[in-house]
């Protein structure tokens, strides 16, 4: 086979994106991955928790020695990272526009394009949500474990999912207070593990419960919540006042789905993986069979999750350009697909993994 | 206008019990308005205001109070004059020894701009 000697772009350096580069680059294919941020890593560095899964999926490891371990193997790999560098569009022919630095804009013919984007925080809108004080638990969480600040004293914390939990333990790690945990639905959402951390350090957990405003003058100083009702309606004389300086919301991100929209990507909606996202194949190919979509744009999963599916496309891709055999790209990604398969057990995973199933059904059916 | 005194830095996570003590890095110099701050050397130049206090970063046109959002420059909540630049995402610009910055109304307006919006 002829081998395609125009680059493969993959699109953001997230866990997702490194590993597919990671891949193409060991299986000696052209190779070029951009991110619009000044330092590659995505949003692993913020990631100071032990992750799930089993030895093999690097458990008990910190999100923070990943990232470094995988900066360190793109280096050591002679990997062409551009930083700085935002991908602003891409065409059903790959061709893709770049601006560097802000400054200058160029465009290159791809062969194939990996998307790695990731997903954006949703946002919930209330009375005084606007209010200097009212940001997403990402926001805080870059700012004390990436950044070192803390963003205010008090804090109330909008969901319980991991990311709320998770991040509402590390606030308190960084010398916050937590005022609260509030959750809408019925039960609290995140690992246990990860809850009962926030519970024993003696934070209300309060189920059934919503934020109905924010109040303050220049800045958040208080947040009124409700009881809610079994349609999430706030329930009349439920409400009570608590002193906080700091409201996150950690309810749910959306997948960033921009550039494959732009490449003709035909989508489907998922809303337990995070709404819209491409529809894809069991090798992460989009229904543009050249343009792969790989991490949080592919289903809001775990970094875990995004490096298996990158190294999935990096591997393929590598294949599909003619730097591997079919016997080496079926080893390689045999490997990689027990891994995710394992990464989705247990009652949480299960539900991603029908989820999944049901995105590549959906392909199956529309693009066979 | 004479520069008022130096804001201290009242908010910096100095020790942590998972990611150690705060590892000592060059201090660069930034001027939020006429008030100086220190700020670490390759940090944005939120975590910077934010690290010393500052409680808003720009007015909207209705003179409504905005600060930061997502922190990773997808919302523009965080938008700041910069050396005479308007609407630079603070949250994803890395502080420069002696860079100027100041907090805008609406969209702000270019440095020499005759007090006319530009929109
Ligand atoms: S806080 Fe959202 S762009 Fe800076």
């Amino acid at each position: 086979m002829e081998r395609d000697t125009r680059p493969a772009v993959v699109v953001g350096a997230g866990p997702a994106g490194l590993c597919a580069a990671i891949e193409l680059k060991r299986a000696g294919a052209p190779v070029l991955l951009m991110d619009e941020n000044a330092k590659p890593g995505g949003q692993l560095f913020k990631q100071i928790h032990k992750f799930f899964g089993s030895q093999e999926h690097r458990a008990g490891v910190r999100g923070i020695e990943i990232g470094k371990d995988l900066l360190r193997e793109s280096l050591d790999l002679g990997i062409d990272v551009r930083l700085d560098t935002e991908v602003v569009g891409l065409d059903p022919n790959l061709k893709v526009w770049a601006v560097e630095g802000r400054r200058r804009s160029y465009t290159l013919d791809a062969s194939r394009v990996i998307l790695a984007t990731g997903a954006t925080e949703n946002a919930v809108p209330f009375p005084g949500w606007t209010l200097p004080g009212v940001m997403t638990a990402g926001c805080a969480q870059t700012l004390i474990n990436v950044h070192r600040v803390l963003p205010g004293k008090r804090i109330l914390m909008v969901g319980s999912g991991n990311v709320g939990v998770i991040v509402a333990y590390q606030l308190i790690q960084a010398g916050a207070e937590v005022a609260a945990v509030i959750e809408a639905a019925p039960a609290l959402g995140g690992y246990g593990v990860h809850t009962a951390k926030v519970r024993r350090a003696g934070v209300p957990m309060l189920v059934r419960t919503t934020i109905v405003r924010a109040e303050g003058n220049e800045g958040v100083e208080r947040a009124v919540i409700s009881e809610v009702d079994g349609k999430f309606k706030p329930l009349a004389g439920t409400e009570r006042t608590l002193d906080v300086d700091t409201i996150c919301l950690a309810v749910g991100l959306t997948p960033s789905i921009e550039l494959a929209s732009l490449a003709g990507c035909r989508t489907f909606f998922v809303p337990e993986l995070g709404g819209h996202m491409p529809l894809h194949d069991e090798f992460m190919r989009s229904s543009v069979p050249a343009v792969y979509v790989v991490g949080d744009i592919a289903g809001v999963e775990e970094a875990s999750t995004a490096m298996e599916e990158g190294r999935l496309a990096g591997i393929h891709a590598a294949f599909s350009m003619g730097y591997l055999d079919s016997g080496e790209m079926e080893r390689r990604t045999a490997d990689t697909r027990r891994r995710l398969r394992a990464l989705r057990q247990g009652v949480f995973g299960a539900k991603r993994f029908t989820a999944k199933e049901r995105i590549l059904a959906e392909k199956e059916k529309e693009c066979p | 206008m004479k520069p008022g005194p130096e804001l201290p830095a009242v908010n910096r996570v100095t020790r942590h019990a998972v990611l150690g003590d705060l590892e000592p890095l060059r201090e660069v110099t930034i001027w939020f308005e006429d008030r100086a701050v220190k700020a670490r050397e390759g940090e944005p130049i939120l975590s910077a205001l934010i690290a010393s206090g500052v409680g808003i970063l720009r007015y909207t046109k209705n003179g409504s109070p905005r600060r930061m959002f997502c922190g990773i420059g997808r919302c523009t909540d965080c938008v700041m004059s910069v050396d005479g630049v308007p609407g630079v995402r603070t949250c994803v610009t890395a502080v420069r020894d002696g860079m100027r910055v100041e907090r805008q109304e609406g969209v702000g307006r270019w440095a020499g701009e005759d007090g006319r919006d530009g929109a």
